[in-house]
């Protein structure tokens, strides 16, 4: 199976990013309605730059692998350039396309983020 | 035997172990054929036309209301309300009879096992009328705590509102105990029989539940058509759900005089061809039996436990006798994804909390994978489940 890349359990079992950040200005919560998997992202955002992303909440593989390399990616961008990120970019750090039925898993983290800077 | 070539969705996905059906049953050849010759050969509206057609059309319409009497042991006919599914059956009953009965400082038992369904309506109800909501627990063992239970009831009891069946755990809930309990304390008790129905015999006069409710869908029936049965005398008292055309007898200066049950609760044109279609699905369990049903899937549910007990990183979450339905956790693998590797293999499993917060905190798991079986399961089907999660193991290992 692709969905189960070897670079994708790495991020599963070792996430980058998964603690709390104390100097977070930006932060927001998004659930999972179907398996109540919960995601908050903490940023640190500076002169409309990200200069921080963290991330905590536990869930499947494709949600803590994409959350993780989300907030990598994160990291140095404008939140202009944030808010425009779109599924489509999620799929390139996963380097799979998902199924439908897991969508929400694998942008979970991103809502999040997008909710986050809104705020 | 084999039942799977009654149902020609295995036709079309041959290597479809489908483990699902606590979630939705598949269905038969004869219900998928009840619909399309219903709209071919006798569509008309019920209960309006001075037409012939009209007329075939509510006769079979209301022979089906017969068939689900018959198949329950109601009293009477007028016993059975048609709605669109256990959700609104419930929602149904705390609308109008809760509404008229649920006052402040008022207990509603429920229990840990409960469906949102059976819980929201309850909880929503409780938080608007300041009544109290009081959960069953679940001993050690997963099984409902019925010493617990005894100890809820007091004199502020107004509703105790059970599965029959949990959705989630497969435990069979000793209901007759349950209700003899409650009335001791004239509390009107609900069952929720739509995990029981195709299951298990439903005798509404040997229960002697004041409503019982359940969904056509999980009973080889089409989706939208459900049933709210209900003692004469209490549908006889409360009032109207919706309100709208065929429901009212007459209106005259503004003041309405609504039908008798069941048409004072079925307000609109109704799911006509889903419910002549629930019709079918009734007959076809009534042909080949509830007890070979019941022999079938218990068989089945062995052999699946048999294979989810040779795995140590397993939990399996339901008691020793479950009924057609295991909930269980891998070890360091989420729901979802034993849910897409499971697919990967043709094994249609649900991953998450089917609709029951309330159980996913007591057994302190934010969600679960579930397999649930029946009549079109095959002892090929489970040797895929455990295919499936050796598959599992193997990715996560």
């Amino acid at each position: 199976m692709d969905l189960y890349s070897e670079i994708i359990l790495d991020y599963y079992k070792n996430p980058r990013n998964k603690t709390l950040l104390e100097t977070a200005n930006k932060t927001a919560t998004e659930f999972n309605s179907t398996c109540g998997d919960k995601i908050t992202i903490y940023l640190e955002v500076a002169d409309d730059k990200i200069i921080q992303a963290r991330y905590q909440g536990d869930g499947c593989a494709i949600s803590q692998a994409s959350t993780s390399m989300l907030t990598e990616k994160l990291i140095g961008l404008s939140v202009k350039e944030a808010q425009e990120l779109k599924i489509h970019d999620i799929f390139q750090l996963l380097g799979v396309e998902i199924n439908p039925g897991r969508i929400k898993c694998a942008t979970i983290g991103l809502i999040a983020t997008q909710k986050a800077l809104k705020i | 035997m084999n039942y799977k070539n009654l149902f020609p969705i295995f036709s079309h996905h041959p290597e479809l172990a489908f483990l699902d059906s606590a979630s939705t049953t598949q269905k038969p050849q004869a219900v998928i054929d009840s619909i399309s010759d219903f709209y071919s050969h006798d569509y008309a509206n019920v209960h309006r036309g001075i037409y012939k057609l009209s007329e075939t059309s509510s006769e079979l319409f209301e022979s089906s209301r017969e068939t689900v009497k018959n198949f329950i042991n109601a009293k009477k006919s007028s016993e059975i309300v048609f709605t669109r599914g256990t959700t609104e059956s419930i929602n149904l009953i705390a609308a109008t009879w809760g509404e008229e009965n649920i006052e402040a400082d008022d207990e509603i038992i429920l229990s840990t096992l409960e469906h949102h369904s059976n819980y929201l309506p309850w909880l929503n109800l409780a938080t608007k009328k300041h009544a109290h909501i009081k959960k069953i627990p679940l001993t050690d063992d997963l099984t409902l705590d019925l010493d617990a239970y005894e100890k809820l009831l007091s004199s502020k009891t107004k509703l105790v509102t059970i599965t029959a069946l949990s959705n989630a755990t497969g435990e069979i809930i000793d209901l007759k105990k349950i209700i003899t309990l409650a009335h001791k304390f004239n509390a009107t008790v609900i069952v929720d029989a739509a995990q029981s129905i195709s299951h298990l015999k439903t005798d509404v006069q040997d229960l002697n539940c004041d409503f019982l409710v359940f969904s056509g869908h999980k009973m080889f029936g089409p989706t939208g058509i459900g049933i709210l049965y209900g003692k004469a005398e209490i549908l006889d008292k409360i009032p109207p759900y919706h309100t709208g055309g065929s429901m009212v007898v007459n209106i005259e200066n503004d003041t309405p005089t609504y039908h008798a049950p069941p048409q004072k609760f079925e307000a609109g044109t109704p799911n006509i061809a889903g419910t002549i279609a629930l019709k079918q699905a009734i007959q076809f369990i009534q042909k080949i039996e509830l007890k070979n049903i019941q022999t079938h899937c218990q068989d089945l549910t062995s052999q699946a436990r048999q294979i989810l007990e040779q795995y140590p990183n397993l939990t399996i979450h339901s008691p020793k006798a479950n009924n057609s339905i295991f909930s269980f956790s891998i070890e360091g693998i989420h729901p979802h994804d034993i849910s897409t590797i499971f697919d990967s293999e043709n094994v249609a499993i649900r991953a998450g909390h089917h609709c029951a917060k309330p159980l996913m905190e007591a057994l302190k798991v934010p969600a679960t994978a579930r397999l649930s079986l029946h009549l079109y399961n095959t002892p090929q089907d489970l040797d895929k489940l455990d295919l499936a999660i050796k598959k599992c193991f193997k990715i996560f290992k």
